[in-house]
Formats: C-alpha cells, structure tokens, sequence
C-alpha cells in the first residue's frame, strides 16, 4: 500500500510539472566551458544586482551549445549560447532552418593560450614553427625534399638547436575542446605555413597534414580540465602544457608562460595582439527571446556594460582580455541595438 | 606408518607454510586497501581544511547620507537601495588615507568581498536609526586575502608568483595589528548556492539538489524495483520471456551510465518536455540506472527466504499476496534494503549520465522543488575543480568532504533500518 501511494505521489508530480515547464522567469544560458568563468560572473552579478532571476548557465561546449541553441525558439530553448570561436555558416543555416532567424552576436574580449611549463625547469622561448614541427603527426621531411613523412623528432633540439636538448613532451586538452581547435587553428596552422610547398597545397590536403596531432605519446591528452594540467606540468618539470592564460595567471607561483615568436603571454601582450596565440570569444543571443523571456535584454546589457567587459571591467580581473576602445563602441551599439547576424 | 601417513608429515611442514602465505596474502591486501583509503581520505581532508574557514575584516563604515547618496528623510524603499558600495570603500579609504592612486585604490577596495556591500545593506535594513553614523561591523574578506593568510608556502614565494602584492601584505600586517581581522568556522560554505567569488561559494545548492534528485530516485526505483522481484521470485512462470528479462536486467546493470543520460534527454527533455536541468529528470534517470541493482538485490533477499515460511502461511489459509506482504518481504527487507542503499550511492556519486540532461550548470540559487534548475554535490565538484581560482581547489576538496559525508550519513541509515527489521527464524 504504501509502495503505491508513494508511485502515484510520483506521477502526479511528474503530471504537475508539465506545466512549469510552459512558463520560465530565469534566463537559460549554454555552451563554452571558456566563456563559462565569464558569463558566470556576470550572471551572478546580475542575480544579485537587479529584480531578476540568475541565469541558469551550462558548459556544454561551444559545438555542444550550438546545437541547443538553433533547435528552436520558445521556452525549452536557451536563450543564449557561449562560443570560443565564431558561429559557423553551417550552424547559422541550422538556426535559420529551425526558425532562428535573428541572432545577435556579441564578441566579449579574448582569452590567450599559455603553454607553459613548471617553475623549477628552464623557461623556453619557442616559435610557432617549432611547436608545430614538434607536435604534428607528419611534418616536412628533414632532409629538405618536400614530402611530409611521420614526425621523426624526440628532442626539443632536434626541431631547432637553439633549444635544449630534452626530450619533447606536451600536456594538453584533447580534440573535443574548443582550446584544441584554437591552438590548432592558432599555432600548427601558423607553423604548417612557414613551409611554402605546405601552404601551396590545396585546403583539404592541408588540413589533413597541418591539423594532426602526433598519437605517440609525445603529446598527451588531459582532458579537459586546466587545473589538472597544472598540477600535472608542477609534478613533472620536463613536460609543457597548453591551457587557457586565466590559469597561468592564478597559479604564477606554480608554472611559468614560454616565449611564443619572443612574445611573453601577459595581459599587456595579449591584449596588443603582440602574443601570437589569442582567440575571440563571444556570445550569441535570440532576438526573438528579448521581449519574451523576461531580463534578456537587460542581461545582455550588463554583459555589454562598460564596468563588465571594458578596459577596466570586473571581467578583466578575471582575466578576460577586453577589445579595443573601436571594437568595444562598436559590440556595444549592435548589441543594444538588437542588430542580428545577416552572414558571416 | 604406513606411507600415507609418511607422505602426509613429510609434506605437513610445506602445507603450515602455504597456509600462513595464503593468511598473510589476505591480510596484505586488506592492509593495503586501508592504507590506499587512508591515504586518500588523508589527502583530501588535509586540503579541504583550510576551506572549513574563513577572513573577516571589521570596517567602520560611515553611513552618512551623503556618502549613501540618500536625500534628508528617505523611505524605505529608498534605504534598500543606498549605494552601499560606496559606504564600504569610504570605510577602507578611511583606513588607509595615504592611498591615492586609482590602482592602488581598486587594490583596495579588492580587500573585502563583493557580499561586502549586502552585508552594511542588511545592517541598515535591520536598524535604520544606524544612518548617519558611522558604525562598525565585520565584512567577508576576498579570497586572495583569504588565500594568503592561510598558505604558508603562498607567503614564502617571491611577490612576483603571487596575487596577493607586498603592498597588499603591508595593509593586511596593519589590519593584523589594529585588530581588525579574525579568523571563523566558514558556515558561508553550507548557506550558500554556487557562487564564482570563492569566498561566497557553498554546497548548499548542491546539497538541496542531491537531496531532491534522490527522493526522485528512490521513490520512483524502490516501489518498481521491489516489484519487479517479487513477481519474477514469486509469480513468474520459468520459460523463454522470463529468461530474457532476467538477461536483459543483467545486461543494463553493466550499461555504462552516459547511455541512461542520452535517454534521458531524448525520452523526457525532448519527448516529453520535462524542464531541462531538473532533479525531477535527473531522478528519474538514476533511477532507471538503479533499477537493476535494486531488483538484482532483492531477488536475491527474497530467495534467501526459506520457503517454509511462505508454505506454512499458504497452508494456514493466507493468499499468495498476504503470504508475501505478511512474511517474505519483512524477512527479505535487510537485503533489499542494502541493495537500495548502494543503488542509491551509486546514483549519489553520479555525473555523467547528468551532464546530458543540462545538471552541469552554474546555479546560485538553492532550488526550491523538483523543477527548479539544481546540481549535485559531484557535479559540485566538477565544476569547482575547473575553476581557475586558487581558492577553489580547498573548497573542492571540501565538497568532496561534504558528499562523503552524506555518503557516510546514508548507509548509517541504512544499517538502522536494517538492523531494525533483521529478524532471525
């Protein structure tokens, strides 16, 4: 009896809740575990600053977040989806394609990538073009004839003499992160092109030879988790680890940032543009979501405020590399505007 | 002595000696899962401590109208919307008037937490007469100052390694000497939901969820699960359909509980439109995950019944549902119940099958029923652990501290209840 009453207290609470789900008075955020420190802050902020609910915000993945967000409008959507590159032509088709016409891009600043290694070993000055002959699946054969053949290299000396002759060991994030995808675009893209008979092939070919990453242990997957790679890079000197700059930055006691093209990954250079291996980060919204969904319009007014994500917002001591002065007036306007997205 | 007996002392010294090995190998493996849970236990409480405290700063904070920007006789409505923030710098600048420049300044004004400005807010709130004084109260420090003061080895390094500046250190040495900080059990950590300012962090939200997700769960698995085995111990004729299921139940046991989360989200997110990121669908899930293990366990408690308990009830004249209700499941009850209980910590401890049903999220409010968004203590601790703040790496550890806890608080539960219902025949 009591087992039964208990099953039927259950599905008349499941019954119950159809409805809740018709009506929703928070804002539902998805998509990049990048953005995610970010917007996080600002959804608190904004919890506790204004008549509003805080938003709910899930690190899906900026692909991950995509996804929820063109499959449609209405209340079981989200109304705002983070990404650490820009939206893609095939993902704006899908958004059209299910009645998401109207999409607001917002770029908010950007994120550099560190790679870096442990304060007790030496700290190393690389070029793009060492890091990529150091860690693609196949790179130009030494020899100097142009055929790519699988990457011969164990020592960080073999790919360039002036560097020390240790063995070749990197810590990084694996394929399904959006770092991944950046430091593949960022750094290997960069160092397949200083190889003109590379940068000569065609797109796909080039693809296929710039964008693989050596299976051999040389470099190893850590998922996705900085803080782990951090730990990792402390316990064991010899390695480098690739991570977001907002980890260098809290744990400057721990690992030190190498040189990328004689650049040093700080705040400064990063903002100039100086270091090489920075990425925009941004966030899209539903026009359509603004009148419906209540405190969308005036979430993204925060994001967009002066105090958040300017020069001197609360986000840069997050580590947010915030955009120029042009850029910043520039988001700003479309934004509050409710300009949206008419093609890439 | 015939040779048999020879054989057999010959061999006996050999025997005593494989006999104390086989001893010892036993004894060595119990001795090294200890140290392993020792060592692992040890680990984590000694860097979850630090996050079981925390900084305040007292302030004197002026609340002058002017500074508040509030007009001669304001109202209510008026006060709860004072510029607070103000009252808290003008505290801190009050302290240290030789600081001027605007770096130094946000320096500053970064000593006390961002709770800083609620906390002067609630004060008034409270006491409307405090206006126009200046009145002093302790404030929540920020982590960095948090941090500092607790790291030993954060204050060997070289400045240049850390957040927390000399400068910064020089204020916090004057704080230090006028009194003005203290050091308190951080109840922060079990009052609040998330939050992305460490020193405002807590696993209340986490708590709530878990606690919501595993009603959801456990009255959903243990009716349907209890069920289920008595009719395949009970009533079930053996033959071909009765063979699949019990292979089929078997089988989802070993399924790897991402697969239930993609189930979830097409069948009751997609399908049927139960909110996104809710203990109701997150319970529900688990449960299908616990199912087989509840009903595995209790098959086998209901088994372990003599059958001439149930024979002599039938004799008697009880129906088969009353020989059942009335003596088979209270007898089987301790068994069922353990298969419960650890069904249930299963489903504590999970996170995968979550991440597809939207329970990975940053939430700061506490949900208030089944619908509301939530997380979970180990989906807590996920997040947490990919933060880039230093000071979230104790609390980390401290979430898992918490969901051991519950953990621990559980199974006592369930060694009450079983003990309560083991009856002897």
């Amino acid at each position: 009896m009591k087992t039964l009453s208990i099953s039927l207290v259950a599905a008349a609470i499941a019954l119950t809740s159809q409805s809740a789900a018709a009506s929703r008075d928070y804002i539902e955020v998805v998509g990049s575990s990048t953005v995610f420190p970010f917007a996080t802050v600002v959804a608190e902020r904004f919890g506790r600053n204004s008549d509003f609910k805080t938003p709910k915000i899930e690190s899906t993945g900026s692909g991950g977040g995509m996804k929820l967000f063109c499959t449609g409008l209405g209340v079981g959507t989200p109304d705002i989806t983070n990404a650490s590159r820009r939206i893609k032509q095939s993902e704006l088709d899908s958004c059209m394609a299910n009645g998401v016409t109207e999409v607001i891009e917002v770029l908010i600043g950007y994120d550099g990538i560190a790679i870096a290694n442990a304060k007790s070993a030496e700290n190393y000055s690389l070029s793009r073009k060492d890091i990529y002959l150091a860690l693609a699946k196949q790179v130009p054969n030494p020899d100097g004839s142009e055929t790519m053949v699988d990457n011969p290299y164990t020592l960080w000396s073999d790919v360039n003499p002036e560097l020390p002759a240790k063995a070749i060991e990197v810590i990084g994030p694996p394929p399904t992160s959006g770092t991944r995808d950046a430091f593949v675009e960022l750094v290997m893209e960069a160092g397949c092109e200083s190889f003109d008979f590379v940068k000569a092939m065609d797109k796909d070919t080039f693809k296929a030879y710039c964008h693989g990453v050596r299976e051999d242990g040389v470099y190893i997957e850590a998922g996705e988790n900085d803080n782990l790679i951090v730990q990792k890079l402390e316990a064991n000197p010899a390695a480098l680890g690739v991570f977001g700059y907002s980890f260098l930055e809290q744990n400057a006691d721990k690992v030190q940032g190498s040189l990328v093209d004689g650049v040093e990954p700080t705040f400064d250079s990063i903002a100039d543009g100086d270091y090489p291996v920075s990425r925009p980060l941004y966030f899209y919204v539903k026009k359509a979501h603004m009148g419906q969904i209540p405190g969308v319009a005036e979430f993204v007014a925060e994001f967009t405020d002066i105090d958040t994500m300017g020069p001197e917002g609360y986000l840069t001591d997050r580590g947010l590399i915030p955009l120029d002065d042009d850029a910043y007036e520039d988001v700003t306007t479309r934004a509050n505007e409710g300009t949206p997205l008419e093609s890439l | 002595m015939t040779q048999t007996t020879e054989t057999v002392r010959a061999s006996l010294a050999k025997r005593y000696a494989r006999e104390r090995r086989f001893h010892m190998m036993g004894l060595l493996s119990v001795m090294a899962s200890g140290a392993f849970l020792v060592l692992l236990l040890g680990n984590i409480v000694t860097k979850a401590l630090p996050a079981f405290t925390t900084t305040y700063v007292k302030l004197d904070v002026p609340l002058m109208p002017d500074v508040l920007r509030l007009d001669d006789n304001p109202d209510a409505d008026a006060i709860a919307k004072a510029r607070y923030n103000r009252a808290v710098r003008q505290g801190l600048l009050d302290l240290f008037p030789e600081v001027s420049s605007r770096s130094e300044k946000r320096a500053l004004y970064q000593l006390v937490s961002a709770e800083a400005e609620f906390t002067v807010a609630e004060a008034v709130a409270g006491d409307p007469e405090l206006i126009g004084t200046r009145h002093s109260l302790w404030v929540l420090a920020d982590d960095d100052l948090d941090t500092y003061r607790k790291s030993k080895k954060l204050q060997a390094v070289p400045e240049s390694d850390r957040r927390f500046k000399d400068f910064q250190v020089a204020w916090l040495d004057e704080l230090k000497a006028q009194e003005r900080i203290k050091t308190t059990f951080n109840w922060v950590l079990f009052q609040n939901g998330d939050s992305r300012e460490p020193e405002l962090a807590g696993v209340r939200g986490a708590l709530v969820g878990s606690f919501y997700t595993l009603i959801v769960t456990l009255a959903l698995s243990f009716p349907i699960g209890v069920a289920a085995a008595i009719y395949l111990e009970s009533f079930a004729t053996r033959n071909r359909f009765t063979d699949l299921i019990e292979v089929n139940i078997n089988n989802l046991a070993a399924v790897p509980s991402i697969v239930f989360g993609l189930l979830g989200v097409a069948v009751f997110i997609n399908f049927l439109h139960l909110p996104r990121s809710a203990p109701l669908v997150g319970g529900i899930v688990l449960s299908l995950m616990t199912l087989p293990t509840i009903i595995i366990a209790s098959r086998a408690a209901i088994k372990s019944v003599p059958p001439s308990i149930a024979d002599a009830a039938l004799g008697l004249g009880a129906s088969r549902m009353q020989a059942i209700t009335h003596h088979v499941l209270p007898l089987a009850m301790p068994g069922i119940l353990t298969g419960t209980i650890i069904g249930m910590a299963q489903a504590l401890g999970e996170t995968a099958p979550l991440l597809m049903i939207g329970m990975v999220a940053f939430i700061v409010d506490v949900p208030q029923g089944i619908t509301d968004p939530a997380t979970v203590l180990p989906v807590q601790v996920y997040l947490w652990s990919d933060s880039p703040e230093r000071a979230f790496t104790e609390r980390t550890s401290a979430a898992i501290v918490v969901l051991l806890v519950f953990l621990v608080l559980m199974n006592a539960f369930a060694v009450y209840l079983r003990k309560r219902f083991e009856r002897s025949w």
